[in-house]
């Protein structure tokens, strides 16, 4: 986001996609639609399908957008059309999607309570041992290998809760816009978003505490 | 108010972050975080994460036959 040439505002791009301006259609298509492929990516089973669904959902957007509304910006509009096309998509494929919580899979704790003291522990509910400092920031956004830590994980996650988190973190929408993108509660999509987070941290801590023992990886010493 | 155990403070992280607690809740975060180094770098790790996944998303963009096609349906339409 925010690496390609500024666009009009909402009414000038509506104004002119309504006007049927192919330049204005050519400067949503192609600010857009790397986004919306990674977003259906996290939704649907192969990238050929994610290629299709962003296609019809540009299809259905040329069709629709003289009955868009702006009680959404147009982004958002098109990214739920794009959302809602994608798990049709993925409901073909033989998979149940939803974007509403899942009882026994979306509770309990997101951290193992082996790691906190027991009520027999001095502290309880405290962490046995705190959690291993990571190699800097710098360092970690910059290796390749993190990257491949982080899609790894993304890609164990359910639907709902990688949607969620491709959305808020990799795709940077507030949550608001998740929230109206998905049609889902913001209590739902923090939960979502929180076991997301919290998975994905986890992988990321297995993996610096695997690479900082043979002393591969990143190559970095775990800070002092 | 009690005070909050470090396994209930890791499950208000994102909340937290959001800026999406209650003031009493989000107090009770702020202090907890301030007296407890285990809590704080579990929340900057939680940052780290965010932060890592923002940067360098794998590239994605439509096969140009597709943007063709698109273009080409956007047209048609305007005849």
């Amino acid at each position: 986001m925010g690496d390609r040439p500024e666009l009009p505002c909402d009414a000038e791009l509506v104004a002119r996609l309504r006007d049927q301006d192919p330049a204005a259609f050519a400067l949503v298509l192609d600010a857009w639609s790397g986004g919306m492929v990674r977003v259906a990516r996290s939704i649907v089973s192969s990238p050929a399908s994610a290629d299709e669904v962003v296609q019809d959902t540009w299809l259905a957007v040329i069709q629709g957008i003289g009955s868009f509304e702006a009680r959404s910006s147009l982004k958002t509009w098109v990214y739920r059309i794009l959302a809602n096309t994608a798990k049709r998509r993925a409901m073909r494929e033989g998979r149940h999607v939803t974007w509403g919580l899942v009882p026994g899979e979306d509770d309990g704790p997101t951290v193992d309570p082996a790691r906190f003291g027991g009520p027999d522990d001095r502290f309880p509910g405290h962490w046995l041992a705190f959690p291993a400092a990571w190699p800097s920031p710098e360092q970690t956004t910059l290796a390749g290998e993190v990257r491949e830590q982080l899609d790894a994980a993304l890609a164990e996650l359910p639907e709902r809760q990688r949607v969620v988190i491709t959305l808020r973190d990799v795709e940077g929408y507030g949550s608001d816009e998740v929230c109206s993108i998905l049609e889902i509660s913001a209590a739902n999509q923090r939960v979502l978003l929180h076991r997301a987070r919290a998975f994905v941290r986890g992988r990321l801590e297995e993996y610096f505490a695997a690479t900082a023992l043979t002393g591969s990886g990143t190559g970095t010493e775990v800070k002092q | 108010m009690t005070d909050l155990n470090c396994d209930e403070l890791v499950e208000l992280v994102t909340g937290y972050l959001d800026g999406a607690l209650d003031g009493e809740t989000a107090q009770r975060v702020a202090d907890h975080l301030a007296a407890c180094d285990g809590c704080t770098t579990y929340v900057d790790q939680m940052r780290q994460t965010v932060s890592a996944l923002g940067s360098s998303p794998a590239e994605a963009e439509l096969p140009d036959e597709v943007r063709d096609a698109l273009l080409a349906a956007f047209r048609e339409r305007s005849d």
